[in-house]
């Protein structure tokens, strides 16, 4: 995926998010840390600019949530969440959706903030492979892979190109 | 990094890998849920042979905010009392289950001691003289919070280096007071030097501990001397008790030779940051204006306060990881 197809991808999803939810009043974008919240930031500009509202972001760092922290002891980032969360309709943004453990903590940490009226994901590519009962609600491109192989997404915001590519093992 | 004794034996990545969670954990105290659910299932117990407030609230409730269990033992209600010996008390702790142990003792070394008989993480809240790593923690968070990136510019190169690096070169960290007796003058001449900062022991020579020189610390026994252009003031609590053993003539002439007040801090820099590890003697060590920061002064104690339960929180997060399993994931 090269930078023009991640654009579209973007786009496509904004105007998905904006008919689900019949518009984007008390719509909220939140972006999964670390590149999810880039993603959150271009998704939510597209959907005020379809809108012609101002749509809020957050930014959501969900190591201290995940169920694996005692076998990775990843090291945790900031969270940004400038508004209140409840009774609004949340997009959760992440960029690659693989087992769904990311997501179910991103729920749990959500939840810590206040009670959403609705949480829905958004992903920019789905590579399978899921390991609970959770499903995106938007997906920019599904890309089959084997569970060994590695999706690497990189944005301009982080690490200067867009794209997505699959290593090999 | 298994325990958490000394900050002169820890890796100088380690440090700031503890302050940079810290900094990153701080977020949590802010919200008005503060809990998260990383050390759920997880027990921690505060295990303290010395008096103490804030010390054992601060790890209590940095344990309670990610979600562990926290247990205090409070050693005039326990065996100890009954002669129970350290060694046996820790064994029954590993066995009754605890995932972690937080000492304090009176004894300088205990904390390794501690370390040594049991293969759960110990932190160090303080053993005798020797030292208070946690607390030298704190101290260089709410250094780098004010001196660093509260004056972020061209002038000012430490800062330029990134805003998590940590890095405290070119300021100068004056610690006043009872020196001899204190361990947090210890942990921070250890931990602020590795960082970068210059430190000054500033006290009368009585107070002064006999092994100074081997400290990476230069000793003044002028107060106006030491405060001379530091851009941190850290007072000591005088240990009052220690009248008694004849090191000092009276408290009043210590609070009027010694005692750091607006008219003394005129000889550091006109921006100087003014900590005290606490409790404080207000108008013996301290003048009540300089600990409120009236007048303009600036005086950061109770974030001190609120930085200890963050860097208590990053500290139990990084021990009680499985062992081994210690790689961190960029």
């Amino acid at each position: 995926m090269d930078g023009e197809e991640m654009r579209r991808a973007v786009t496509r999803i904004a105007h998905e998010v904006v008919e689900k939810n019949r518009g984007a009043e008390a719509l909220a974008v939140v972006g999964i840390q670390r590149r999810g919240a880039p993603l959150a930031d271009r998704l939510a500009r597209l959907i005020g600019q379809i809108e012609g509202v101002e749509v809020p972001v957050g930014k959501l760092d969900v190591t201290l949530y995940r169920d694996d922290y005692l076998e990775r002891r990843p090291a945790a980032g900031a969270t940004e969440m400038a508004f209140d969360i409840a009774g609004r309709s949340i997009v959760l943004v992440d960029e690659v959706f693989f087992t769904g453990r990311t997501a179910r903590a991103a729920i749990s940490a959500l939840m810590d903030y206040g009670r959403p009226a609705s949480v829905q994901l958004a992903v920019l590519v789905d590579r399978g492979h899921r390991e609970l009962p959770i499903r995106p609600d938007y997906v920019g491109k599904n890309l089959p892979t084997s569970r060994t192989e590695h999706v690497e997404v990189r944005l301009v915001e982080v690490d200067g190109e867009d794209a997505v590519t699959i290593r090999k093992p | 990094m298994r325990d958490l004794l000394s900050l002169r034996e820890i890796d100088v990545a380690d440090i700031r890998l503890v302050l940079e969670t810290a900094a990153s954990f701080r977020e949590i105290l802010t919200r008005s849920v503060k809990k998260v659910p990383t050390l759920r299932g997880r027990s921690v117990v505060t295990l303290f042979y010395e008096p103490s407030t804030r010390t054992r609230t601060s790890f209590e409730l940095a344990a309670k905010y990610m979600s562990a269990e926290a247990v205090n033992i409070a050693v005039a209600q326990s065996s100890i009392t009954k002669g129970e010996s350290l060694k046996d008390t820790l064994r029954t702790l590993q066995a009754l289950t605890a995932d972690c142990i937080v000492i304090r003792h009176g004894s300088s070394g205990a904390a390794r001691m501690a370390a040594e008989m049991t293969d759960r993480p110990v932190i160090n809240a303080g053993d005798g003289r020797h030292e208070h790593p946690t607390q030298a923690l704190l101290d260089a968070l709410t250094i780098w919070d004010h001196k660093v990136v509260g004056r972020i510019d061209d002038t000012y190169p430490g800062a330029l280096a990134g805003e998590r690096s940590f890095d405290l070169s070119n300021l100068t960290v004056a610690i006043v007071g009872d020196v001899a007796h204190s361990r947090v003058a210890r942990s921070n001449a250890w931990g602020l030097t590795r960082l970068g900062a210059s430190v000054r022991w500033v006290g009368p020579r009585t107070l002064i501990p006999a092994d100074s020189e081997s400290l990476p610390v230069s000793v003044h026994t002028d107060l106006r001397e030491g405060l001379e252009g530091a851009d941190v003031v850290m007072v000591l609590r005088l240990q009052t008790e220690r009248q008694e053993l004849g090191l000092l003539p009276s408290l009043r002439e210590y609070a009027r030779v010694w005692g750091v007040n607006a008219a003394a801090l005129r000889f550091a820099r006109p921006d100087v940051l003014v900590l005290h590890p606490g409790p404080m003697n207000r108008g013996v060590e301290i003048a009540a204006d300089v600990a409120d920061g009236v007048g303009g002064i600036r005086a950061a104690i109770e974030q001190q306060v609120t930085n200890g339960v963050a860097v208590r929180m990053a500290c139990l997060y990084l021990l009680m990881g499985t062992p081994g399993a210690a790689a961190l994931e960029s």
